[in-house]
């Protein structure tokens, strides 16, 4: 059974969660991928003000397609996570609660989660059709000039996701594999 | 001699970008649901289940499977009987142009690999061109995701790491990607030639139809050897553990020289998309 949960994510919410917990998400989150996130670190390493509430902040790393006339937002499902690594702990250490995405991170990543109390989500990967489903608004409001790489706050509800890792350290597809493995033998 | 229009051509490339991102093959659609079928975990038999409804969705809306639309990956066999009355090449990047505006698929390519300023209409395409007898030309549009593609190897083995080192290699590709390239993935192997030849057969692999074995028993006994130690692997549907890591593997072979075994291996997720059309 999934739990419902409200975005933003609060620290203590987010201390909650568990690897392998179902979760459905509603409320504000933000995209931002590549791009996005190399400018966030440098406006960080200047000194300056970030173009969104970066507190209990949850970050989606999608690049959507463009929408149609009449749709929200084209297709938009999680890209591979571990080109943002380089970035997270950054902006996790500034408040960020969340990531959504798919695929591995790194030990630092997982470390600033740890200190600091944030989780990483996982969306299934391939599936942009179905997800963009849940996006119920979408507005760019940073880095227009990067297209689909831009900063947009969305605004979604039931978006169905997995605790792959969580503020502990526990990681689901450690953990998933094991248990699949184990069940065979 | 034949006469053929470029202004076909690229009408052509554009009906098929947008039909490939669209409508995924009949032959991927049949697999996802066997493997979904077959797959004894629950949380990997309900992820399958999403990933079909997924592209159901998508081919009853005419909307994007995967919002990574790819870089388009054009190959043409051209007929060396036919003529083009303009540029062939300039014919198949405006195809793409046209595909992916009106489509409203992602533009995704970036004019310089250090600069990266995006070229804001999915151009350049990577065209592959082959020359074949007779007077058609055919052309295959295989959009390429990226979460994949940077899953993908090569490696130039010694004959005498054999076949187990063939083996091995392909297994560690799969176990280094893990959850990353969007599994269940399709896997490309090109095994031979040079370093690019055996990559460009690692890619070809990945547009021969998912149930079309090897026609050399050897290799498609390789092929079914492969998967099902990938399978064993319990990687999973987005690699949260499960039966379901590979949906097919697709091995490619050429001749080679007699110091070398180039191997390379072209990792597809499950949004294995390719459409082709004969002129």
């Amino acid at each position: 059974m999934a739990m419902e949960l409200k975005m933003p994510l609060s620290r203590e919410m987010a201390r909650s969660l568990k690897a392998g917990d179902s979760v459905l998400l509603s409320g504000v989150i933000y995209t931002a991928r590549d791009a996005a996130h190399k400018r966030l670190c440098d406006l960080v390493a200047e000194g300056k003000e970030l173009p969104l509430e970066i507190k209990d902040a949850t970050i989606y790393f999608v690049g959507p397609t463009p929408a149609r006339e009449g749709d929200v937002i084209g297709s938009a499902g999680p890209t591979t996570s571990y080109r943002m690594d380089a970035y997270s702990p950054t902006l996790i250490a500034l408040g960020q609660t969340g990531m959504i995405g798919k695929g591995k991170r790194s030990p630092k990543v997982i470390a600033a989660m740890k200190e600091h109390g944030a989780v990483y989500f996982g969306a299934i990967g391939g599936c942009g059709a179905l997800l963009s489903q849940c996006i119920k608004k979408a507005e760019v409001i940073a880095y227009e000039d990067l297209g689909t790489e831009a900063i947009r706050r969305l605004e979604v509800e039931n978006f169905p996701a997995v605790v792959i890792i969580d503020s502990y350290g526990n990681n689901l597809y450690e953990t998933g594999r094991e248990n699949y493995l184990a069940s065979q033998k | 001699m034949r006469e053929l229009s470029v202004g076909l051509i690229t009408e052509t490339v554009k009906k098929l970008c947008i039909d490939a991102n669209c409508h995924l093959g009949k032959d991927v659609q049949a697999c996802i649901t066997c493997a979904q079928e077959n797959e004894p975990w629950p949380q990997a038999k309900e992820i399958l289940g999403r990933i079909v409804e997924n592209f159901q969705i998508a081919d009853e809306a005419s909307r994007p499977i995967c919002q990574d639309t790819g870089v388009a990956c054009v190959f043409v066999e051209v007929g060396q009987e036919v003529h083009f009355d303009g540029n062939l090449t300039e014919a198949i990047h405006e195809g793409v142009r046209q595909g992916y505006a009106e489509g409203y698929l992602r533009k995704s390519v970036v004019k310089d690999p250090l600069n990266r300023v995006n070229t804001g209409d999915n151009t350049p395409a990577m065209i592959y061109y082959d020359i074949v007898s007779g007077d058609k030309v055919k052309i295959t549009v295989a959009p390429k995701g990226f979460g994949s593609e940077n899953m993908s190897q090569v490696k130039m083995l010694k004959p005498s790491d054999g076949l187990e080192g063939v083996k091995n290699f392909i297994l560690k590709a799969v176990e280094d990607a893990g959850p990353n390239p969007c599994p269940p993935i399709v896997v490309g192997v090109g095994i031979g030639g040079t370093f690019d030849k055996a990559a460009t057969m690692a890619k070809k692999a990945l547009l021969r139809e998912l149930d079309e074995r090897n026609a050399d028993p050897f290799y498609a006994d390789l092929e079914q050897e492969m998967l099902e130690k990938i399978n064993a692997l319990g990687i999973g549907p987005s690699g949260i553990g499960g039966k379901t890591t590979a949906l097919a593997v697709n091995i490619e072979t050429f001749p080679t020289h007699i110091a070398g075994l180039p191997v390379a291996v072209n990792i597809n997720c499950h949004v294995a998309r390719h459409k082709s059309e004969v002129l």
